[in-house]
């Protein structure tokens, strides 16, 4: 249905007589969005015998994506690939042997074409340890090519499939322990385009979630071993994009620009965990979940398995930074899945305005009141603040942080909370109201003649203008006897005092 | 019963008796009973092998039929009778077929050791003739095959000897044993539960009995993708004698 509809409309606006003509297969890049409403599967997937000189298939290694085919008929494509061991860093610091399919975690990315032949060579490193062999999720046949591609350390093998179904597939090894072979990182992705080929973009990157368990804990320096027990009871140390943390940051983040329409081909290799996978701020304009051929429209978060994939398309429209992360979240803050997509280009206030308030949030805070804060800040930096500013913007603050306790009438809260109304606590000094503001105040003090015994938490959220616009706002209210505390005064205190430790509280 | 005792010659005596194997043979009777023999201490070394190939120089590397023994055998030397290093002599020989493998063993009046008496040597520890329900024993195993093989191999008999007196049998090469071709595990594995009997002559399909033995699993999985002329990096191998 959801390609029928277009054209039906384009049709009403264009010439109502020919809606009675089928319309026709879309056969170029841009038209491909209209998808058929059934591909047939493998049964519409064969196009022939190969034609034309066998095609040697372009791999390249994460986060990029060959160039599409370009090609509108089957040809027979040659896939070398190379199964390496090797020692790379998996964290700062941090070294892991992985085995690999073409020295890189995840392996090589692969594309071909619905139809192809696929003459597939599998070769293992002369001093890899460990036999390996491969199934691809994309190959029609038993074991996926894994029982014709067992190769020994410094041997080759070969196997040929005809790709039937269009589609992202993940590739992996399936020797024994498979488990052990596939959180080593030996996992990948072919993408076997529909006919017609997918629609254009601006830019392709190739993203692999897995997960990795070593004896040692997380960020555990030094070469760290396989942990086959931690691996059984799936407690993963690292959940990591692209085979190891800071892959995809820094100077190694994704780039594109604003106005761009990007394309991701992500995988799950697992072994074990399935990812929720999203980017923070932005919505993926369509996602061809589990990798197949039709997409949703304007999601979230979308869910990929282990052992599967998903393609994923978005404009970006802002400038910035945007965070891909298994939004199971711990995994994305403690364990390593993170990555960035940077994207330049000129703000566009009217979609995102950018930081446009910066102050704290105070719950029962009436918004009217806000706008007291903003005035002294401003005042503040140009340095006319005056101390009526002051006075509000620190009334504004107290109410709702302060008053909770002291009350708003600063009566305190007999027995509790000491009072702050003509209140002899701070009379002679003002600056007790700054160290109780920004320290806390714990244990007994004596205020008008009676003993509290309590504990205030330091408020250490607070600037200094804020701490200094509250002490105002309490030395000019409830006969207290008046006088203004500055910016620079709290600056200087907390300079002066140690800073607070936890054993005071 | 008696330590195994030392044979004086580089061997050991090993009682044999009964034993349990992680594999799982169709028509087999658990567990097997294993006769008596006698283990190398160590795998081969390179300089053991040197002398072997210059009194049987059949077996050099430029001389040896291509049936037996794939272009990479003995690569790694220097040249066809010599080391690369005097360091290497000391090293156990890798990059040798089971054909050459098997040719060492006879030429000492020896055999390669069949897998399951290569098994039950294996799996002692230190102290203990069978350690693999200790979950060290296993993850030491696993702890060899998560070092990358770019460092160099150590010497020849440098580890600590297991409750036979025997050593190196984990942590340093997979070994060739005389039954390795009859390890007919399925080229994908995934298949345990329902073997490929046809392939098998509805004989003895292997699996395994014993799930968990990851360490066995992979050496297993390792020997099984081998013909009799391929030889790898990390892969040598001792001899037993019949006592």
């Amino acid at each position: 249905m959801r390609r029928v509809v277009p054209l039906l409309l384009l049709c009403t606006f264009i010439a109502l007589a020919a809606c009675n003509r089928a319309p026709e297969p879309a056969t170029t890049g841009t038209a491909a969005a209209a998808q058929p409403a059934t591909t047939g599967g493998s049964k519409g997937g064969d196009f022939g015998p190969p034609q034309g000189d066998p095609i040697k298939a372009v791999l390249t290694s994460p986060p990029n994506v060959p160039p599409a085919t370009g090609r509108t008929t089957p040809a027979k494509v040659i896939v070398e690939l190379e199964v390496i061991e090797k020692e790379m860093p998996i964290s700062e610091g941090v070294t892991y042997t992985f085995w690999t399919f073409g020295g890189t975690v995840p392996g090589s990315f692969i594309r071909v074409r619905q139809g192809d032949t696929v003459e597939f060579h599998l070769k293992n490193a002369p001093d890899s340890k460990m036999p390996h062999n491969i199934d691809l999720h994309g190959v029609t046949g038993p074991g996926g090519g894994a029982a014709s591609s067992f190769t020994a350390p410094g041997h080759a093998s070969q196997f040929t499939f005809k790709a039937l179904n269009a589609g992202l597939y993940v590739y992996h090894c399936a020797t024994a322990p498979v488990g052990m072979h596939v959180a080593n990182g030996m996992y990948g992705l072919i993408l076997i385009e529909p006919p017609q080929g997918l629609p254009k973009v601006d830019r392709e990157y190739y993203v692999m979630q897995g997960d990795f368990y070593t004896v040692g804990r997380y960020r555990e320096k030094g070469l760290q071993a396989f942990s086959m027990e931690r691996a059984i009871d799936e407690r993963p140390t690292y959940v990591l994009f692209n085979g190891s943390e800071g892959a995809l940051t820094g100077d190694k983040a994704l780039v594109a620009k604003t106005g761009e329409n990007v394309r991701l081909y992500v995988g799950n290799g697992g072994p074990n965990l399935v990812s929720s996978f999203h980017v923070i701020g932005e919505i993926f304009d369509k996602v061809w979940y589990e990798g197949g051929t039709h997409f949703q429209e304007n999601v979230q978060t979308t869910l990929i398995p282990a052992g599967g994939a998903a393609m994923m398309e978005f404009q970006l429209e802002i400038p910035g930074s945007y965070v891909l992360v298994d939004h199971s979240i711990f995994r994305a803050f403690n364990k390593g899945a993170l990555a960035i997509l940077k994207a330049e280009g000129p703000d566009v206030k009217a979609i995102y305005s950018g930081k446009e308030v910066d102050e704290m949030y105070i719950g029962d805070r009436a918004l009217p009141n806000l706008a007291a804060v903003a005035t002294a800040a401003h005042a503040q930096k140009a340095g006319a603040l005056t101390v009526e500013e002051q006075i509000k913007a620190g009334q504004a603050l107290f109410s709702g942080t302060c008053s909770t306790c002291h009350q708003a009438s600063g009566q305190g809260l007999a027995g509790v909370f000491p009072p702050l109304a003509k209140s002899d606590y701070f009379a002679k000094d003002p600056m007790r109201i700054v160290d109780a503001v920004t320290r806390g105040l714990s244990g007994q003090v004596k205020v008008n003649g009676q003993t509290y015994n309590s504990v205030m938490p330091p408020m250490g959220q607070l600037t200094d203008d804020e701490a200094a616009n509250i002490a105002t706002y309490v030395l000019n209210s409830w006969a207290n006897p008046g006088g203004r505390v500055t910016k620079e005064q709290v600056a200087k205190r907390r300079k002066e005092l140690l800073p607070v430790t936890a054993a005071a509280h | 019963m008696a330590a195994a005792a030392a044979e004086g010659d580089g061997y050991v005596r090993v009682p044999g008796g009964n034993f349990t194997t992680a594999l799982q043979y169709e028509d087999a009777r658990l567990p097997l009973r294993i006769a008596p023999f006698a283990i190398m201490r160590r795998p081969v070394t390179n300089q053991e092998f040197l002398a072997f190939v210059m009194a049987h120089p059949q077996w050099r590397r430029d001389q040896v039929a291509t049936v037996f023994a794939g272009p990479d055998y003995l690569a790694h030397w220097r040249g066809p009778a010599r080391l690369a290093s005097g360091e290497q002599g000391a090293q156990p020989v890798t990059r040798v077929s089971w054909f050459a493998a098997s040719a060492y063993c006879q030429g000492q009046g020896a055999r390669l050791p069949k897998w399951h008496e290569w098994e039950l040597v294996a799996a002692a520890d230190a102290t203990r003739r069978d350690a693999r329900s200790d979950p060290a024993w296993r993850e030491r195993i696993l702890g060899w095959y998560a070092r990358p093989s770019s460092r160099a191999l150590p010497s020849a008999g440098a580890q600590t000897p297991n409750a036979y007196g025997v050593k190196d049998l984990h942590g340093v090469v997979w070994e060739w044993t005389e039954d390795y071709s009859a390890l007919l595990v399925a080229a994908d594995n995934r298949n345990q539960g329902d073997p490929d009997r046809n392939r098998f002559c509805g004989g003895a399909a292997l699996s395994i009995a014993d799930r968990d033995n990851y360490a066995v699993l992979m050496r297993v999985a390792m020997l099984s993708s081998l013909n009799g002329s391929d030889t790898t990096m990390n892969l040598g191998f001792r001899c037993v004698r019949e006592v």
